[in-house]
């Protein structure tokens, strides 16, 4: 007997079962989908950090940097090339215009090494003399040079396509310029050949420190959470498609058995039968690997402008809005495929190699699950959520954040058989009549069936309560800070010194403060960050949102010897009241308190505008939030519009940055909202995959029960009532594991994450609207299945004894 | 500055540079030496030209277009009265200009070596600014030739700044940490180029060297106005070869010390060559008897162009008409996949001379991004003693 036979003698099952192909397809595809779907989102952000860091090097040469994160002195540049060294200055900065910012790159082209020469800018960038002298050529992405096409007082730009949108390369002394910072260089690329003798670096520029090269750069670092998180959900949503498979290939298995024996009788050996098996199930998972990686491809396209938005809110990090087709993510969608499906096959290949020729050929329903089993998986559970409390303890780290994570997802998801049986038996003991007893009974023997659809479900649900529960603590938590950080009416911002200038000139006395904001860009702790000047005004005093302080904080920061610091900087370099913080240029000042700052990954630390401007004197002062009367703000706009010039983008009023601020915290999580949604209905599809694989199998329970005179009818209803008492149960089950899931999040996540702590709120209402929807989602399942049940001929039901052998 | 004579078309030039995959910031344009011209003009222009990718408006505009490529920039004439030290630093409305000096050393260990030391200046635009906004651009090349190796470095910077630049008094020429200066501790009088420091660096040497003259500078041509081509190209140059040279050589090998004699020419002009001249060979000679000869021959389809002084032992320069002197090339030695004659023969019958040229190491290749070949040589025949050797374009 050949093999194409054999084959074509299986796949005539498939032939007669469509909707069962379809379940078994339709489940493999959208694991493969939500898993290549997040893995392409995430292979195209870190493409783009890579560009990023790429840009100029960084990935590849050596850096040098003042220790104390301030801007080096051009003339130290000048002597370390004196001295030997072989190095290119580079001067960052961003560049504020109407409405947008721009990420300014200065560049020495004739010092820059090859290495950093990464993009080509093109043909027709060829000229030298127009790049170095003035006004100097901008190169930025065609996108962002159509958007700065309108902007006036920007050198000419020249479009290059391999430049990330929103940055700009230009001649260093054109960046300078632009930049207002004569005479300053961020950083120098060390060329990876120098010449003998160079001098020692200590006698050179003792300021100055090496940083080896590093790939993918600070926002690889920044971003890396945010990945882990999609990464974390893209595989929670893989592993409760793999529960549709694995009953999908169970069902198709079972009602198979007859085949197999009569294929085996008539002499195809077990080795070219599991072959056939084998042969078939690749080409089921190739195929429906494809499909998920196309179907991967439009959630990632979907999904990609919110991350991008998020990244670029949140990081500052530039990520384009389209999806490209990297080999990286959809290789390992469809290797991830054809892992899954083997291994979710894998028992019952197991069974088909060893299956007894002359062993009874009819189904069976799944064997009733030893005492011993459920110790075992009892133990694993509790010893995973051992592990889980233990590390959420004593560990520390974003990864083991999310192994607390996965050891309380996985243990709880392991103790629910356990706990349903004893929740089963203990009713069982209270119940007397037969009918109840026999339900419960019957219940308990169904579990091991189901309960890898029930484990499905309570991760989805877990899942779904913590995410939102975190989701809905931080918009509390958020909303309430904003309204107390964001205190000034109106926020202006001048375009260059002289406007500021005429500015406060005209707006003294017509309201009641001009508060400037500035800051510099530094290091702050060894990492990027920021410094901010704040006038001595009652509105810090009455508003700024203070975790902790010291006793007059604020008249500690007015002396201008004191700082306030960001929670993310606290957290990070473990840092207290009344301890000390170095600023960039080496500027000590005692930390006079902590104030909470969501939505901003970096460092950042409030000193006395007057002594940033003396510590800092070239920090642009353009930015100032103005305390006026709500009502005339219109008014004040308008007069400041036509007196002044000053376009409408400088002026922003509160409620329009509450609105943007709160825009980019619902970007944030829509992503997760959306991954959460896709993953419940992965979830109900495994429990119609399961409830279809166990009513195929029932028959020989069910049809002793019917003999003694229990109707379809009332057999029907019974069964709906199981399926809906065991989702109960599971949501139920399902409530504390999400709670201690979103207090993971909070607690642990989002500080090693964020470097945020939030309090945690409950919101009951959603616990409602999700159990049931839970219920729904019971009831959907059973739908189909039951139906069949219902119109089973009694003639089917009889065939069960008359079959029995 | 344009001496390039068949325009853009020599930009797809097979040669080993272009296969170098394309990684420049700025779409850069190799030029070939295939295609490269007299030491004055081209070298410096194609340089540049490769290495930035500088735009050459007038490079299509061939022979005609003398009169556009030099646009703005001042032009060399006769019966300029050179006034020094000024003249000694640089001069900005002039497209290009260099500070080229060449070594014959013989070290402690009895082996010869020669030094190379050259700046050059290129304006991409006439005249100066001070900061980044200078159109000034430095280049340097150095290197020390061995009887068996060629150690090379090249040196590129913005001027405006300060990382590279001339000044004139006290003398100092720098780039990076390369530089010839004038010693702290000179004694005052004499001029200002008559006592020197030099150094250098690469990866795998470095130099140190202490240059005294022993006689005047000496102008080329009609009193410092040097011709160029049969249609009058011509540049501002003058030299001073009577240096005598102590100094210190590090190589991979180790320290040696060194002694010997160089000779330093200045240069500068804005003015492109002629169409059709494809390349260069150039001497500078130092006659054990005393006298000097700076000899070239600018090849063309033609018989070329060739042009020479005789300087005598006190230093007074005789300017030789155009055909006095006669280069015949002799053994070609592969170098750098190409076929380039290493040995001449020089012929200057008004003076009885006719010897023949070795190269100390005939590999003394310039890897630097335009290439070109540059080294000591010896010679005899009825005169001997020793030089320099300038080959551009094979």
């Amino acid at each position: 007997m050949t093999l194409t036979v054999a084959l074509s003698a299986l796949l005539s099952h498939w032939r007669r079962r469509p909707a069962q192909l379809a379940l078994l397809i339709l489940g493999l595809s959208l694991a493969t989908a939500l898993w290549s779907g997040v893995q392409a989102i995430n292979a195209e952000a870190r493409a783009s950090y890579d560009r990023a860091a790429a840009l100029l090097g960084q990935d590849r040469l050596a850096q040098l940097a003042r220790r104390d994160g301030g801007a080096i002195a051009q003339t130290d540049f000048v002597a370390l090339s004196r001295a030997g060294w072989l190095v290119s200055p580079v001067l960052e900065g961003t560049l504020r215009l109407e409405g947008s910012r721009l990420r300014l790159l200065g560049i020495e082209p004739l010092s820059l090494p090859a290495q950093a020469e990464t993009l080509d800018l093109g043909r027709g960038g060829g000229d030298l003399l127009p790049f170095i002298t003035p006004p100097g050529l901008l190169y930025a992405a065609p996108e962002t040079v159509k958007a700065l096409a309108a902007v006036p007082g920007l050198p000419p730009l020249r479009a290059s396509p391999n430049l990330l949108p929103g940055t700009a390369l230009t001649d260093i002394g054109t960046a300078q310029r632009l930049l207002g910072r004569p005479g300053e260089i961020s950083r120098l690329l060390v060329l990876p050949e120098q010449p003998m003798g160079r001098a020692n670096l200590e006698n050179v520029a003792p300021d100055l420190a090496l940083k080896a090269p590093e790939a993918g750069g600070d926002l690889s670092r920044l971003t890396d959470s945010f990945h882990l998180n999609l990464t974390a959900f893209g595989f929670l949503a893989f592993a409760v498609g793999l529960f549709i498979v694995y009953s999908a290939i169970g069902l198709a298995f079972e009602q198979r058995r007859v085949t197999f024996r009569t294929l085996r009788a008539l002499g195809l050996s077990a080795r070219a039968l599991t072959a056939a098996l084998l042969l078939e199930l690749i080409v089921f998972a190739l195929a429906a690997g494809l499909i998920g990686v196309a179907l991967g491809y439009l959630v990632g396209a979907a999904l990609l402008p919110g991350v991008s938005a998020t990244l670029e809110g949140l990081y500052g990090a530039s990520v384009p809005g389209t999806l490209s087709l990297r080999p990286q993510w959809w290789v390992s969608g469809l290797a991830i495929a054809l892992i899954g499906t083997l291994a979710a096959a894998m028992q019952s290949l197991w069974r088909v190699w060893h299956l007894p020729l002359l062993a009874p050929g009819s189904p069976r329903a799944w064997a009733r699950a030893s005492e011993h089993a459920l110790i075992g998986q009892a133990a694993a559970g509790l010893g995973l959520l051992i592990l889980s409390i233990g590390l959420g303890l004593w560990g520390s780290g974003l990864i083991a954040g999310f192994t607390v994570l996965g050891a309380l997802l996985f243990g709880a998801a392991l103790l629910l058989p356990v706990l349903l049986a004893l929740v089963l038996a203990g009713l069982q003991r209270l119940v007397r009549r037969p009918v109840a007893e026999w339900f419960l009974a019957d219940s308990r023997q169904q579990l091991p069936g189901l309960s890898l659809a029930l484990m499905a479900l309570l991760l989805a649900l877990s899942a779904n309560i913590g995410v939102g529960t975190m989701v809905s603590s931080f918009r509390l938590t958020f909303t309430g800070w904003l309204d107390q950080r964001l205190a000034s009416e109106l926020y202006v911002t001048a375009r260059n010194p002289a406007e500021a200038e005429r500015l406060t000139t005209f707006l003294q006395g017509k309201v009641d403060a001009i508060l400037p904001i500035w800051h510099i860009e530094g290091s702050l702790e060894g990492a990027p960050g920021a410094v901010y000047g704040a006038a001595d005004h009652a509105t810090y005093r009455d508003h700024w949102p203070l975790l902790a302080a010291l006793p007059d904080s604020w008249d500690r920061v007015a002396t201008g010897r004191a700082a306030m610091i960001n929670e993310q900087l606290a957290r990070r370099a473990r840092l207290k009241p009344g301890g000390s913080l170095t600023l960039p240029g080496g500027w000590q000042v005692e930390i006079a308190g902590i104030y909470s700052d969501y939505g901003n990954p970096e460092g950042q630390a409030i000193v006395n505008s007057g002594a940033l401007v003396a510590h800092y004197p070239t920090v642009e002062r353009l930015r100032f939030g103005l305390r006026l009367a709500p009502g005339g703000v219109p008014a004040l706009m308008a007069e400041i519009a036509d007196q002044l010039k000053l376009p409408a983008d400088n002026m922003v009023d509160q409620a329009t940055i509450k609105r943007r601020s709160l825009d980019v915290f619902e970007q944030t999580f829509t992503v997760t909202a959306a991954l959460n949604v896709l993953t419940l209905g992965v979830a109900g599809l495994a429990m119609v995959a399961s409830l279809t694989t166990l009513s195929a199998m029932r028959l020989p329970q069910l049809a002793p029960v019917w003999a003694m005179g229990l109707t379809r009818r009332r057999l029907v209803r019974l069964e709906l009532a199981r399926t809906l008492m065991l989702a109960a149960l599971t949501f139920l089950a399902a409530l504390p594991v999400g709670l201690a899931l979103a207090y993971v999040l909070l607690a642990i996540i989002n500080v090693e994450a964020f470097g945020w702590r939030l309090p945690m709120h409950i919101f009951p209402a959603d616990w409602l609207r999700l159990g049931l929807l839970a219920l729904l989602a019971a009831l959907l399942s059973a739908l189909i299945p039951l139906r069949r049940l219902a119109r089973l001929a009694p003639a089917d039901l009889l065939k069960v004894f008359a079959h029995e052998r | 500055m344009n001496d390039e004579p068949h325009g853009q078309s020599q930009e797809g030039m097979p040669t080993h540079r272009h296969q170098t995959p394309h990684r420049s910031l700025f779409s850069i344009r190799r030029y070939q030496s295939g295609h490269m011209r007299h030491r004055l003009a081209s070298l410096l222009c194609c340089m540049l030209a490769a290495v930035i990718g500088m735009s050459q408006p007038a490079a299509s505009q061939g022979f005609a277009g003398l009169g556009t490529t030099a646009k703005g920039f001042a032009m060399p004439r006769t019966g300029y009265a050179f006034t020094f030290p000024a003249d000694h630093g640089p001069h900005p409305h002039f497209r290009i200009e260099w500070w080229y000096l060449t070594a014959n050393l013989k070290g402690a260990d009895g082996k010869a070596y020669g030094v190379q030391w050259t700046l050059f200046r290129s304006a991409l635009a006439p005249g100066d600014q001070p900061g980044w906004q200078s159109p000034q651009v430095w280049l340097g090349h150095a290197a020390i030739t061995t009887p068996t190796a060629q150690h090379v470095a090249e040196r590129l910077a913005r001027g405006g700044i300060g990382q590279a630049g001339v000044s004139p008094a006290p003398f100092a020429a720098w780039i990076d940490d390369w530089a010839m200066r004038r010693p702290d501790m000179s004694a005052t009088g004499g001029d200002a180029l008559d006592d020197l420091n030099l150094s250098a660096s690469g990866t795998d040497f470095r130099y140190s060297l202490a240059l005294k003259a022993r006689g005047p500078l000496v102008l080329q041509g009609q009193g410092g106005y040097s011709v160029k081509s049969a249609a009058g190209q011509a540049s501002f140059y003058y030299s001073q070869p009577f240096y005598t040279v102590t100094g210190r050589l590090d190589l991979p090998g180790g320290a040696v010390d060194v002694t010997g004699q160089a000779w330093l020419d200045r240069e500068w002009s804005s003015q492109p060559l002629a169409a059709d001249q494809s390349g260069w060979d150039w001497f500078s000679l130092h006659f054990d008897t005393g006298e000097k000869l700076m000899g070239f021959r600018l090849r063309d389809k033609g018989a070329g162009f060739t042009s020479a002084t005789w300087i005598a032992a006190n230093g007074q320069p005789e300017p030789l008409p155009p055909g006095a002197l006669t280069l015949t090339p002799g053994r070609k030695a592969r170098v750098a996949d190409r076929d380039i004659p290493v040995e001449w023969r020089l012929e200057l019958p008004s003076k009885g001379i006719d010897i023949s040229t070795k190269p100390l190491n005939p590999q003394a290749w310039m890897a630097t991004r335009t290439p070109y070949w540059e080294g000591p040589i010896r010679f005899s025949g009825s005169r001997s003693g020793q030089g320099y050797l300038e080959m551009t374009g094979y």
